[in-house]
């Protein structure tokens, strides 16, 4: 079997032993169903869950929208992360990178009026530019300091989040009669297309075409690592640093270019947020999405294909949840279970070897998890 | 002391996708030397670890005294009267030859207090039995590498070792300690104990061992007894083919100067220089080998050659353009070929293909990639190409380089720096820890490069090849270079005493 078949049915064992213990954290949580003694009333409920998950996800128009929404700055995150992963860099810093890339974005779509057809790629430009520009900063400080990307990535998190915060209450972008940190509009003319706007002004269908943005990405993600000598020295080095400075290879710029990249992909998400969803941008206008973004890389095992199904299946835990919270009394708090469930059985693969009796070596994660190594 | 023989039986060990030991007989009796002799990979490392108890044969038994038995850890081993000196090893540095000998097992006197005159004692009555001359209050990290293994003798010795097992004993040696070692092991012999010397060297196999037992592959494929052998007909045994140990090389006839070397010093991080001043020059159509035991300097020379490393004062320059300051791209595209010392950390990214890996260093030639636009067509073409004009042994090369043997991911750097315009090569440990085959076929390479008109630097510590290779011997001892010799005319004790910092009396021009 091939080493990537081999990857493949590893993620989908993992998704589905995932599931399997979510399934009995349903059942031991169903109180009612348990004092009363009633186990099929218990598995009933999961079964409910379940179908309410993929109602939400799947099963509609409107429920696809729901999860194109929630996948299009997961997936564009994630090519963050996997951009860096592949260089030997650990990104944990696709959150600022949003944030930055959210305002550079911001500021073009409000401050400027032009034709949409100029105005929509000028503004994602901006964005893209923006999480470069945060992005290359780790990767300077450590090429010439060594300081650890953990560490710097995380530190600037908290940096730009506290920024946007002022940024986001200084007279330049605040919204006009509001106190609080909340933007102004952007222009109509720098909005992203809904992206199911030919089926009428529908306003229940959120999804916008970030998502061909963030499909247009990952093909450039494919195309940067398949095909150019940026993406043959980024992965030799994401190997083997030592190897690539011995063959040549300009190790300590490529750092710096490897995270601009890799923030120009999260500055995208910011901007796709900012210009498709809301409008207008909010200190919370990154969530937790620069963080799930490292449990979708890590399970897309940092491909640009792998990156893409990991982050439409996010994106669908993330909108059937809703819908399973609704259908039964199952919380959506048992999405984040489920979601971190995954990520630890892709994290252990010996674990689903065994619960799986699968024989011979486990399939190693060296390269995603060399990054802590420095 | 009483005899004691030691058999394995029939062992076989095998691990995920291969058998590493396939039913392996072999035996030693007290009073004997056994040599076990093979190529890297051909299963001695996973044999040792099975007598030593780390490793729980599949198939087999191991007899003492025609007795079975058996080891689940060294501690029982140790208890058999099993004794086993590392290649590397494990003394702590910063304490003294007794306490480290006592390490463990320490002698302990009222209320369970270290008994360190009691260490001091024993430490002196082993040593003066064997004539290891150990003082043992000596500070482990102020020893020379030979006094360093005598102290491992010893600890091996104080626990009551019978039979002693060397793993790889001399790789670490001086040639005059190598004789020192082989001393002590004629007189730990005479003392009644056996000995299993493990080695890839042939001639010391020949010059200590009562018998020679030749592995490949994982199996006994031969035993040979010394007086009736020759260094052919084992390396012969241990590849499988005939195989030539003399490289075969016509005279040099040198020409113009191609690397030059001015006054180059290298300080390392923290301060200590360790290349100290070195001049010499590499001419067109010579080898030049620098030889010295591992640690004097030659890595950072190389690098700094290479351009891997800051030289502190001095100049490089090559036919006759100074190129001190020059990244090792620019150094690269001036025509210098360069085969780095550790294959798998500096030479290959094993995780990527043989053809990615044959490409490594000249991807960004018109003839690979155009703008940021990689030419992998041209790329996988090449790699055919190179695959068989080189012999690398693969079926697929786009398969990872981590699947190809050592030998051949050396055949893998040394293609892709040989096989394109160049002026002078640099080579650094070129044949190590690859098999004979192979050494064989790099050296080739190396002589064929200098018949064509190319400068050929290379840096090793293997006397052997340093004195069949070479034109032009330099030594490196302690950062300087301390001789520059006509292999003819210099033997391998002269250059030995060179290589420990001495000079070889009868003074040699």
């Amino acid at each position: 079997m091939s080493e990537t078949l081999k990857s493949l049915r590893f993620t989908l064992l993992a998704v589905v032993a995932a599931l399997f213990v979510s399934a009995f954290i349903i059942v031991i949580t169903d109180i009612e169903a348990l004092g009363d003694g009633n186990l099929g009333k218990a598995f009933a409920t999961v079964g409910r869950a379940y179908w309410g998950l993929f109602k939400g996800s799947f099963g509609s128009l409107r429920a696809i929208s729901n999860t194109i929404t929630g996948a299009t700055p997961l997936l564009l995150a994630g090519l963050a992360v996997s951009a860096a992963f592949k260089a030997g860099l650990f990104n944990i810093g696709a959150t600022g990178q949003m944030l930055a890339g959210a305002v550079t974005g911001l500021f073009v779509g409000f401050a400027f009026q032009l034709p949409p057809i100029i105005h929509v790629p000028f503004a994602l430009l901006a964005s893209a530019a923006g999480g470069a520009a945060f992005g290359a900063i780790p990767g300077v400080l450590k090429a010439r300091t060594g300081a650890h990307e953990v560490i710097t990535t995380i530190m600037l998190n908290g940096i730009a989040s506290f920024t946007v915060l002022w940024l986001l209450k200084t007279e330049l972008f605040k919204r006009e009669g509001r106190d609080d940190a909340i933007s102004k509009f952007v222009e109509d003319s720098a909005k992203l297309p809904k992206l199911f706007g030919f089926m009428g002004n529908r306003i229940d269908l959120l999804a916008h075409s970030g998502f061909i943005v963030a499909l247009l990405a990952t093909l450039a993600f494919w195309w940067l690592l398949r095909k150019t000598t940026l993406g043959f020295e980024m992965q030799a080095t994401g190997f083997n640093q030592e190897a690539a400075r011995y063959a040549g290879m300009r190790t300590k710029s490529l750092m710096v270019t490897s995270m601009a990249i890799a923030g120009a992909f999260a500055g995208l998400a910011g901007g796709s947020e900012v210009l498709g969803l809301y409008g207008y941008a909010s200190a919370t206008v990154a969530g937790d999405i620069g963080f799930d973004a490292i449990a979708v890389a890590l399970l897309g095992r940092s491909t640009p294909i792998g990156t893409l199904v990991s982050a439409l299946l996010f994106g669908a835990l993330q909108a059937g949840g809703r819908q399973m919270q609704v259908d039964t009394d199952v919380p959506i708090d048992l999405i984040i279970v489920l979601r971190a469930l995954i990520v630890m059985f892709i994290a252990a693969p010996l674990l689903v070897k065994a619960m799986f009796r699968i024989r011979g070596e486990a399939t190693s994660f060296g390269q995603t998890f060399r990054g802590w190594g420095g | 002391m009483h005899e004691m023989k030691f058999e394995l039986r029939g062992i076989t060990k095998r691990f995920p996708g291969v058998v590493a030991n396939d039913n392996v007989n072999l035996s030693v009796e007290t009073g004997e030397v056994l040599a076990l002799i093979g190529e890297n990979g051909a299963g001695k490392s996973t044999l040792m670890n099975v007598l030593y108890g780390l490793y729980r044969a599949d198939e087999g038994e191991l007899l003492i005294d025609d007795q079975a038995t058996q080891f689940s850890s060294p501690a029982d081993a140790i208890a058999a009267g099993i004794g086993m000196v590392h290649q590397h090893f494990m003394l702590v540095p910063v304490m003294t030859v007794a306490e480290n000998v006592v390490l463990g097992v320490e002698p302990t006197g009222r209320f369970g207090s270290l008994d360190i005159d009691e260490a001091r004692r024993m430490v002196r009555e082993v040593s003066d039995r064997y004539h290891l001359e150990l003082d043992p209050d000596a500070i482990i990290e102020d020893l020379s590498v030979g006094v360093r293994q005598r102290v491992e003798i010893v600890k091996v010795l104080m626990r009551d070792a019978k039979i002693v097992v060397f793993d790889e004993p001399t790789a670490v040696l001086t040639p005059s300690e190598i004789l020192e070692f082989f001393g002590i092991v004629r007189s730990l012999v005479a003392a009644g104990r056996g000995v299993i010397f493990i080695t890839h060297k042939l001639k010391e196999a020949l010059e200590i061992a009562d018998r020679i037992n030749v592995l490949r592959r994982g199996k006994v494929v031969g035993e040979a007894l010394p007086k009736n052998t020759s260094e052919a007909a084992i390396a012969e045994m241990m590849v499988g083919r005939p195989v030539l140990l003399v490289v075969d090389k016509a005279p040099a006839t040198p020409r113009e100067a191609m690397l030059t070397l001015a006054e180059v010093s290298v300080v390392d991080p923290d301060g200590r220089t360790v290349v100290d001043g070195a001049s010499f020059e590499v001419r067109v159509g010579e080898i030049v080998c620098v030889a010295g035991v591992q640690g004097n300097g030659q890595t950072e020379l190389v690098e700094a050659i290479a351009g891997l490393r800051r030289v502190a004062s001095g100049s490089i320059s090559l036919g006759g353009k100074n190129i001190t300051g020059d990244s090792p791209r620019e150094r690269h595209a001036a025509g210098m070929a360069h085969i780095p010392e550790d294959r798998q950390r500096q030479g290959l990214v094993t995780e990527l293909s043989i053809t990615e890996n044959l490409v490594l260093t000249r991807y960004h030639d018109a003839e690979f990639s155009q703008g940021i636009r990689m030419k992998w067509g041209a790329a996988a073409a090449k790699s055919q190409e190179l695959v068989t004009a080189y012999d690398i042994r693969t079926t697929d090369p786009s398969q990872l380089a981590s699947t190809l043997s050592g030998g051949n991911q050396q055949k893998v750097i040394v293609a892709r720096e040989l096989s394109r315009d160049i002026r002078v090569v640099v080579a650094a440990q070129p044949t190590r820890g690859i098999d004979v085959g192979s050494i064989e076929y790099v050296h080739a390479q190396i002589v064929k490069e200098r018949d064509a008109g190319r400068a050929v630097l290379v840096v090793s510590t293997e006397l052997d090849e340093v004195m069949s290779l070479a034109d032009r011997v330099l030594v490196m001892y302690r950062g300087k270079i301390v001789a520059d010799v006509d292999p003819k005319k210099v033997s391998h004790m002269d250059i030995g005493l060179y290589m420990a910092g001495s000079r070889p009396t009868a003074a040699v021009a």
